[in-house]
């Protein structure tokens, strides 16, 4: 490897270019530094970018670069100005374009897209949790939006994102015919509990999982929606999820009152469901994210498809052909069959909406949630965050944000390109924003200190 | 645990920092005016157990912020954020004269960082914590990469950034107990410079061999930087602790070959026959081995054995031929080696010649011998062999605890700025520091 001519020197002779090109930086007097704080940290944590040591009003482009599990490569990058003293801070300084706009601090994480040429549909998840997200964030000179592989840069770092702190534990769950992978935070306990549930994309994903316990909780990732075909559908019906909850809620490390539910998408229904008509099991305070009250009360999960099955005729296709189901559960219904009673519901509740959300109707599904909390007389424990332009997918912050991704129908195999919605600032604004008030209410809820009073609003 | 009891909540961030990074550690939860014991843990790789502690009491909302409140006791007091590193010592019924150093670069050190209830000074394993976490810090940042050097006759470590470089880079020299350490090159590379860890004190040369002082030896290792392509050939420094120092002056002065950009020299002297080998320097050293003072623990002061400073030029690096920058890092508690006396002298010498300009020195009331990247536990005696000898002895580093933290970290900050501006931003060779 060796430093990139100069624009000034392909004039020069092949024996200048050796020669200089040995030391570019002394020609041109500065060799900038860049630096990333922390070079290693949790996935919500916040970075520091600086570029210092540059000529004063220089033109450059930072740029992330992601090589991902499955082999794609992402990116992201912002066009900045050098100031005065020939720096560029990202957190204090607007990009002037590129994959991001604005003083944005992470933009260089959240707006990170597949590099062109990419194969389509991608959505960016990491499985292993045992291993960080490596990024590889540079500085080019000039501005820039394309040929970034072609281009050797000034300078460039390594940042690792990690879902694990150290000294969080991971433990395989097969018990009682309940799959899932419980996360286990440092230190003697005992803990809150939580058990994590995704939506209808199936499998078992055990990030959120992880990073929860990096926050001290002890959350299990519940897989119960199988990807393998033979798996019997013994997880059928609510028995599946209470014996999770008793699994979280009976481990020696957790605090038996202190087990909440946290759920996205299908997983929502399924913790409200829980929440309302459980008899054996009494979470203590429930985050939902982008799902609904709407589907056939207290049955088991096969007659829940049978019926979304029913209503698929509602499906709608956007211009670019992509998948859009937020018409499945329109109109909200009136009969009290087909949704869960939310008056029934006696803990916290948190509920998160998109307002841009093209896969389920969670607006107009939280508005009558609300509604009919009002009629019962149980508002006081509900507060719900609705953010304009954020899509459905509204995970852990700093993760890239996909309009429309791959997926697979758990019941026909089918393959589509699902709209989700949403638009990339306000989704990653979404995001930062609903995971800090979800910790704070989990906190709140979970961690008793001496002088808190249940409060269930923020 | 009941409803009423509070489950406090210990935040650290970052989880995973580097060696010289600062976290920040707080308690949630706690109740109002409560004592508690802050208190931090490591498993050397040696197997040993180093603790520190510090006593505290929460404010009315029950948070304990290390940031802004203060010790009250323990291996630390007063306000003091990274306390529970840098004052970190072996556990009651350790061995002794040990050493906190990490051989094995590429992994971090745990800490254990754990909240007790009350104000406990002992006894932290028979009890059960509130809470518990666990912090990485490491001596190398990702993407930097280690390399094996055994390429024209030398031995050593060579540490490279991330990146397509090139980039600028530093020879860097440890003491008399010779050995090959690398962590230090590991944490300046994560800070952006090549750095070649090297190996100058083994045996053969050592021993008895005579390889001369300013030797091919040294010549070989600042030419293997200046060749890689990786490396900016006209931007190299010298970083020497202890007698480092004293190879890294001779080479600045007298070598044809060695061109330095700059010079970093810590816990050091120029006292040294000139254009002589090594062993021809110890032996001139052990001339006055009866100046071999002893501490009221038996523990070895080494400090008088190059006083007085001698006024016979044959006897030190003529400093005054120096032509490029020099920063000087001095504890004033040095027991080792009499660091202080050489500054002055160094600085009389220069400013004779009009050179003065070139030199910058930090002295540190309080501070040891080993002054090394921050917060890393302040060693005042340790275990110790000269290389090439089978003579074990216990030394008096010197310096109290807490100002040899501060003096830590206050000159690796210094350092690294001096570094940075010679080597990253300077066009010219002569340029005086701007500390």
């Amino acid at each position: 490897m060796g430093c990139q001519p100069h624009h000034l020197l392909p004039l020069f002779g092949c024996f200048c270019l050796v020669f200089f090109s040995r030391c570019v930086s002394t020609m041109v007097g500065t060799s900038p530094l860049l630096s990333v704080q922390p070079t290693r940290g949790l996935v919500d944590e916040k970075i520091q970018v600086v570029v210092r040591n540059l000529p004063p009003a220089f033109s450059v482009t930072l740029h992330s670069l992601h090589h991902s599990e499955d082999k794609d490569l992402w990116e992201a990058f912002g066009q900045y100005t050098s100031d005065g003293q020939g720096t560029v801070t990202v957190a204090k300084d607007a990009s002037l374009g590129g994959t991001y706009e604005g003083a944005e601090p992470m933009g260089l994480l959240w707006s990170m897209q597949p590099v062109p040429g990419s194969r389509t549909g991608l959505r960016l998840r990491k499985m292993d949790v045992l291993t960080p997200l490596v990024v590889h964030i540079s500085v080019y000179s000039g501005h820039m939006t394309e040929g970034f592989s072609k281009q050797s840069p000034l300078a460039t770092v390594v940042t690792e994102r990690w879902y694990m702190a150290p000294g969080v534990c991971r433990i395989d769950i097969e018990e009682h015919g309940v799959r899932g992978t419980l996360f286990l935070p440092p230190g003697p306990g005992p803990f809150p509990g939580v058990l994590d549930m995704w939506g209808g994309g199936g499998g078992l994903v055990e990030y959120r999982s992880c990073l929860l316990a990096s926050h001290g909780f002890v959350s299990m990732a519940l897989e119960y929606l199988s990807h393998d075909k033979n798996r019997i559908s013994d997880i059928d019906s609510k028995t599946y999820f209470e014996k999770a909850f008793r699994i979280v809620q009976e481990h020696p490390l957790v605090m038996k009152d202190r087990v909440a539910l946290f759920g996205l998408s299908f997983g929502t229904s399924v913790a409200l469901n829980l929440a309302a008509y459980s008899k054996d099991i009494s979470p203590r305070c429930c985050v939902c994210i982008s799902g609904s009250h709407v589907l056939p009360v207290n049955k088991s999960i096969s007659e829940v498809f049978k019926k979304i099955n029913e209503d698929r005729y509602k499906t709608r296709f956007d211009e670019e052909g992509c998948v859009v189901w937020r018409d499945i559960i329109l109109p909200i219904p009136t009969d009290l069959g087909e949704k869960v009673d939310m008056g029934r519901i006696k803990c916290p509740l948190m509920l998160v909406v998109g307002e841009d959300d093209q896969n389920w109707a969670t607006v107009e599904s939280a508005k009558d949630m609300a509604q009919m909390m009002r009629a019962a007389g149980n508002e006081h424990l509900l507060t719900v965050l609705q953010y304009p332009d954020a899509g459905h997918l509204i995970e852990p912050p700093y993760t890239p944000h996909f309009r429309a991704s791959n997926f697979i129908v758990q019941k026909t195999r089918q393959k589509v390109i699902m709209l989700w919605g949403g638009y990339t600032k306000p989704h990653a604004d979404a995001q930062e924003d609903c995971w800090e008030k979800s910790l704070g209410f989990l906190r709140q809820h979970l961690y008793p200190s001496h002088d808190s009073v249940p409060k269930a609003k923020l | 645990m009941t409803e009423k009891a509070a489950t406090p909540l210990l935040l650290l961030h970052p989880s995973r920092g580097l060696i010289d990074e600062k976290f920040s550690l707080m308690v949630q939860n706690l109740s109002q005016i409560q004592e508690i014991t802050l208190h931090a843990l490591i498993h050397s790789d040696d197997g040993d157990y180093w603790e520190a502690f510090g006593h505290y009491v929460s404010d009315a909302t029950g948070l304990v912020n290390v940031a802004n409140d203060s010790s009250l006791g323990g291996t630390y007091d007063g306000v003091k954020p990274m306390g529970l590193l840098w004052s970190m010592r072996p556990v009651p019924g350790s061995r002794i004269g040990l050493r906190l150093r990490k051989k094995e670069v590429h992994t971090p050190m745990l800490v254990h960082i754990s909240v007790y209830r009350g104000h406990m000074s002992q006894g932290f394993k028979e009890q059960v914590a509130l809470a518990s976490v666990v912090t990485e810090r490491w001596y190398m940042s990702p993407g930097v990469r280690r390399v094996d050097i055994t390429e024209g006759g030398i031995t050593g470590t060579l540490f490279l950034p991330p990146g397509p470089g090139p980039f600028p880079a530093l020879l860097d020299l440890w003491g008399g107990g010779g050995g090959l350490v690398e962590y230090r090159s590991a944490l300046l590379s994560s800070h952006g410079f090549v750095s070649l860890a090297l190996e100058y004190m083994t045996p053969r040369t050592s021993g008895g061999t005579d390889i001369g002082f300013c030797s091919y030896l040294n010549s070989a290792a600042f030419t293997v930087l200046k060749q890689h392509p990786q490396v900016c050939g006209d931007r190299i420094a010298i970083l020497g602790l202890s007698f480092g120092t004293s190879v890294a002056l001779g080479m600045a002065v007298y070598s044809t070959v060695i061109q330095p950009r700059c010079l970093v020299c810590v816990s050091g002297s120029h006292v040294q026959p000139v254009k002589g080998s090594l062993s021809d320097v110890f032996s001139e050293i052990n001339k006055n081995v009866h100046n071999t003072r002893y501490d009221e623990e038996n523990r070895v002061i080494w400090r008088d054995l190059l006083l007085p400073i001698p006024t016979d030029p044959t006897k030190k690096v003529d400093v005054g031929q120096l032509k490029c920058p020099v920063l000087m890092i001095v504890g004033e508690d040095d027991q080792n080696w009499p660091a202080t006396e050489s500054a002055e002298d160094m600085k009389q010498m220069m400013e004779k010649a009009g050179n003065s300009h070139l030199l910058t020195t930090l002295s540190y009331p309080g501070a040891g011998h080993l002054i090394e990247p921050p917060y890393s536990p302040h060693i005042r005696a340790s275990n110790f062999m000269v290389a090439g000898t089978r003579q074990k002895f216990v030394v008096l580093w010197g310096g109290e605890t807490a100002p040899h933290g501060y003096a830590q970290e206050d000159s690796w900050k210094k350092t690294l700025s001096f570094l940075e501006e010679h080597l990253y931003r300077s066009t010219e060779v002569t340029s005086p520091s701007n500390l």
